[in-house]
C-alpha cells in the first residue's frame, strides 16, 4: 500500500498577535523574529493516520511530500521522525506565493510521478490561510474521489471506511481506494517523534522536485499566474472597546467585575 | 448581464436561515453590479416561495438530497448546470460542511478559484472582490478571481437576511442533473448533546499556560460550575497535560461562542482566538494590559489571576 502525506510548514500560530507582522506592499507576512515556523497543526495526524494504517496493514509505503522554501525540510522531517518512509520536497522559485489551485496541480503532478499511490492524506486546512482547498483540488486532478475532515479511518480490502465530522453531527461514508482523504484534529493525538527515530529519520531520503521536474508548463506555476488574485493582505484595525476594570485592590477589582457582569446580565 | 447563484441548503423540508444571509448577500451584489439573484436548492417546490421571499428572482430545484453533506459529488452536477442554467458569474454558498466541499470542487471543474469563509463581497469594475480573514484572525487579504465564474463560500452570520416579502415571487426551474458519486454515504448522526458540551456552554472559563500551574484548573472549574458554564483551556495549557485535549478551544480544537467567555492568564494568539473570537463577550484575567486578549475583552482585569480569581467566585457567590 502506497500512501503519500502532504505536510506544509506555516508560520507559528502560537506567535502573539503583537509579534505578527504584514509588509502590505508585498502582501506577503513577516516572519516574526525569534519563532521558527512550524508544521502545520493538522499535518501530524495526518502522518499518524497513515502510520496507523500502514501498522493495521503490516506494510506500505509511506511517501511524504511539502511544497514551500527549503525550511519546508523540517515539516518532512518531522513527519519521518514519526515513522513516515521517504520524503520530496517540491521546491522552485515559482511556487513562491502561488494559490491553493496551483499548489493542487503542482502536488498531483508530484503524486502521478510518485506512481502507484493508493491513498493521499492531508490536514483538513493550513492554519495560515485556512481555506481547505488543496484536498479536493488534488483529487480533482487526479480524477479521484475526496472525503473530508476524517476522524476515523479503516481499511477493508480496497474500500476505505471514513468516518468524518459535518458541523452538527457525524457521517461515515465508504469510499474505493484510490482517494484523497482530509484528517482534522479529532483523529487524535499524533504519535510524538522518539529520539532513534528522529536519528533514524536524518538517514531517510528526501528528493528535491522542481516545476520542471514535475513537468509543470509555464503558465502553472509562478505568481502571476494565480487563479485567485491577492489584491490586499493588512491587519484589521480592530476598536478595542475594553473596559478596564479597576480597584484598589484585586479583591475590589474582582468586585467591581461581578457587578458589571450582573448588570450587563451575562451572570 | 451575469448573475449571481446563490446556493441554499434545506433540511425538514424548510430552507436553512444561513442561506437568506446568502440571498442577502446576492441581492447587495445585484444592486451594485446588476444581473439577476438564483438559487438552487435541493427538494420540492414548496421551497421556492421562501427563497423569493428573502430576495431570489429565480429558483432552480436540484433532487432531493444532492446537496445534503457528503453528497458534493452529485451536488456539484446540479450546481454547475444551474450555474450555465443562470448565467452566473459568482457563486455563493455557506461556508457548512455542504459548501466546504463543493466551493473547491466546483472550482476545480469551472477551472476558476474559490475563496473560503468570506466576510465582505464587493462588486468593483464589474468584478468580485472578497475579504477573508486569514492567519487566524491576525489579517485579513482581499482577492479577487482571475476565471470567468468567482466563486465564494460564506461566513455564517456575516450578512444579516432581507425582512421576508411575501409579494416577491419568481420562476422555478427543475435541474436534472447530477454529478457521478463516488464517496458513499452510510449514514449520518446529529452530534449527541450531553451534559453541557464545551460547544454548546452559555458560559465559558478557559485558562492557557500563563496559569504557570496544572492545579490552577480546578479554580477555573470551580468559576465555570458556579456559572454553569463548562472549562475549556489553550493549546500550550493542552500540550503541558494541564487539561485534556477534548476541553482545547482553539484551532485543531473546539470552536466556541457563548455568551459569555472568561479567558484566564490567555494572550490571545491566533490559535486561540481561532477558536473562541465568536464569542459575544469575552473578558479578559490578564497582568498584561497590552497582550490581544485584553484589547479585544468588553471587560478586563489587569491583576494576578491567583488574587482575582477567587476573589471573583466569592464576589459572584455574594450577588445571589
Amino acid at each position: 500500500m502506497n500512501i503519500v502525506v502532504c505536510v506544509k510548514q506555516i508560520p507559528d500560530p502560537e506567535t502573539p498577535a503583537s509579534q505578527f507582522a504584514v509588509d502590505e506592499a508585498a502582501k506577503r507576512v513577516i516572519p516574526a523574529q525569534g519563532i521558527a515556523p512550524v508544521v502545520n497543526p493538522y499535518d501530524p495526524q495526518a502522518t499518524e493516520a497513515a502510520l496507523r494504517l500502514k501498522d493495521a496493514a503490516g506494510e506500505g509505503k509511506i511517501t511524504v511530500i511539502s511544497l514551500g522554501e527549503d525550511s519546508a525540510r523540517d515539516a518532512i522531517k518531522h513527519a519521518l521522525a514519526m515513522g513516515a518512509d521517504e520524503g520530496v520536497l517540491l521546491s522552485d522559485p515559482d511556487f513562491e506565493n502561488i494559490d491553493n489551485f496551483q499548489t493542487a496541480v503542482a502536488l498531483s503532478r508530484a503524486i502521478e510521478k510518485i506512481g502507484d499511490v493508493d491513498l493521499v492524506l492531508m490536514g483538513r486546512a493550513s492554519a495560515d490561510w485556512d481555506m481547505g482547498v488543496a484536498p479536493l483540488g488534488v483529487a480533482e486532478q487526479l480524477e479521484i474521489p475526496c472525503v473530508t475532515i476524517a476522524k476515523a479511518m479503516e481499511l477493508d480490502g480496497d474500500t476505505l471506511m471514513v468516518e468524518r465530522v459535518l458541523d452538527d453531527g457525524f457521517q461515515t461514508v465508504e469510499v474505493d481506494l484510490p482517494a484523497v482523504v482530509s484528517i482534522s484534529n479529532e483523529f487524535g493525538e499524533p504519535r510524538y517523534p522518539q529520539l532513534r527515530q528522529i536519528m533514524l529519520a536524518a538517514k531517510k531520503t528526501v528528493q528535491v522536485w522542481s516545476a520542471d521536474d514535475l513537468e509543470l508548463e509555464d503558465d502553472e506555476a509562478g505568481e502571476d499566474n494565480r487563479w485567485l488574485e491577492l489584491e490586499a493582505l493588512y491587519i484589521p484595525q480592530v476598536e478595542s472597546n475594553v473596559e478596564i476594570i479597576e480597584g484598589d485592590s484585586p479583591e475590589e477589582q474582582a468586585r467591581n467585575l461581578a457587578l458589571k457582569l450582573r448588570e450587563a446580565k451575562l451572570i | 448581464m451575469p448573475g449571481t447563484l446563490i446556493i441554499a441548503e434545506a433540511a425538514d423540508g424548510a430552507v436553512a436561515p444561513h442561506s437568506f444571509e446568502l440571498l442577502a448577500a446576492g441581492r447587495a451584489l445585484a444592486d451594485e453590479g446588476g444581473g439577476a439573484v438564483s438559487a438552487l436548492v435541493a427538494g420540492d417546490e414548496s421551497l421556492a416561495q421562501s427563497l423569493f421571499a428573502h430576495g431570489a428572482d429565480a429558483v432552480y430545484l436540484a433532487p432531493a438530497g444532492s446537496l445534503d453533506p457528503g453528497y458534493a459529488e452529485t451536488g456539484a452536477g446540479a450546481a454547475l448546470a444551474a450555474c450555465e442554467a443562470a448565467d452566473a458569474d459568482v457563486v455563493l454558498m455557506g461556508q457548512t460542511s455542504v459548501g466546504r466541499d463543493l466551493g473547491p470542487l466546483m472550482a476545480f471543474k469551472l477551472n476558476t478559484a474559490v475563496a473560503m469563509e468570506c466576510v465582505g463581497l464587493t462588486i468593483d469594475g464589474g468584478r468580485l472582490r472578497a475579504t477573508r480573514s486569514c492567519y487566524g484572525g491576525n489579517a485579513n487579504a482581499e482577492v479577487t478571481w482571475r476565471g470567468d465564474v468567482q466563486i465564494a463560500t460564506v461566513k455564517p452570520k456575516a450578512w444579516d437576511a432581507l425582512a421576508p416579502d411575501a409579494g416577491r415571487s419568481g420562476t422555478v426551474t427543475a435541474i436534472d442533473a447530477t454529478g457521478e458519486q463516488r464517496v458513499r454515504v452510510v449514514s449520518t448522526e446529529a452530534a449527541e448533546a450531553t451534559g453541557i458540551r464545551l460547544e454548546d456552554a452559555e458560559v465559558v472559563v478557559s485558562g492557557g499556560r500563563g496559569l504557570g500551574d496544572p492545579s490552577a484548573f480546578g479554580m477555573m472549574e470551580e468559576l465555570s460550575g458556579l456559572l454553569g458554564g463548562a472549562t475549556g483551556a489553550s493549546r500550550a495549557a493542552c500540550d503541558l497535560g494541564w487539561y485534556p485535549p477534548s476541553q482545547q478551544v482553539g484551532l485543531t480544537g473546539k470552536t466556541v461562542t457563548p455568551n459569555l467567555y472568561i479567558a484566564v492568564a490567555i494572550s490571545g494568539a491566533s490559535q486561540h482566538m481561532a477558536g473562541m473570537s465568536g464569542s459575544k463577550n469575552i473578558v479578559a484575567v490578564n497582568r498584561d494590559p497590552d497582550c490581544n486578549m485584553v484589547q479585544v475583552s468588553r471587560f478586563a482585569v489587569v491583576e494576578d489571576y491567583k488574587k482575582v480569581v477567587p476573589a471573583l467566585i466569592d464576589a459572584i457567590k455574594a450577588l445571589d
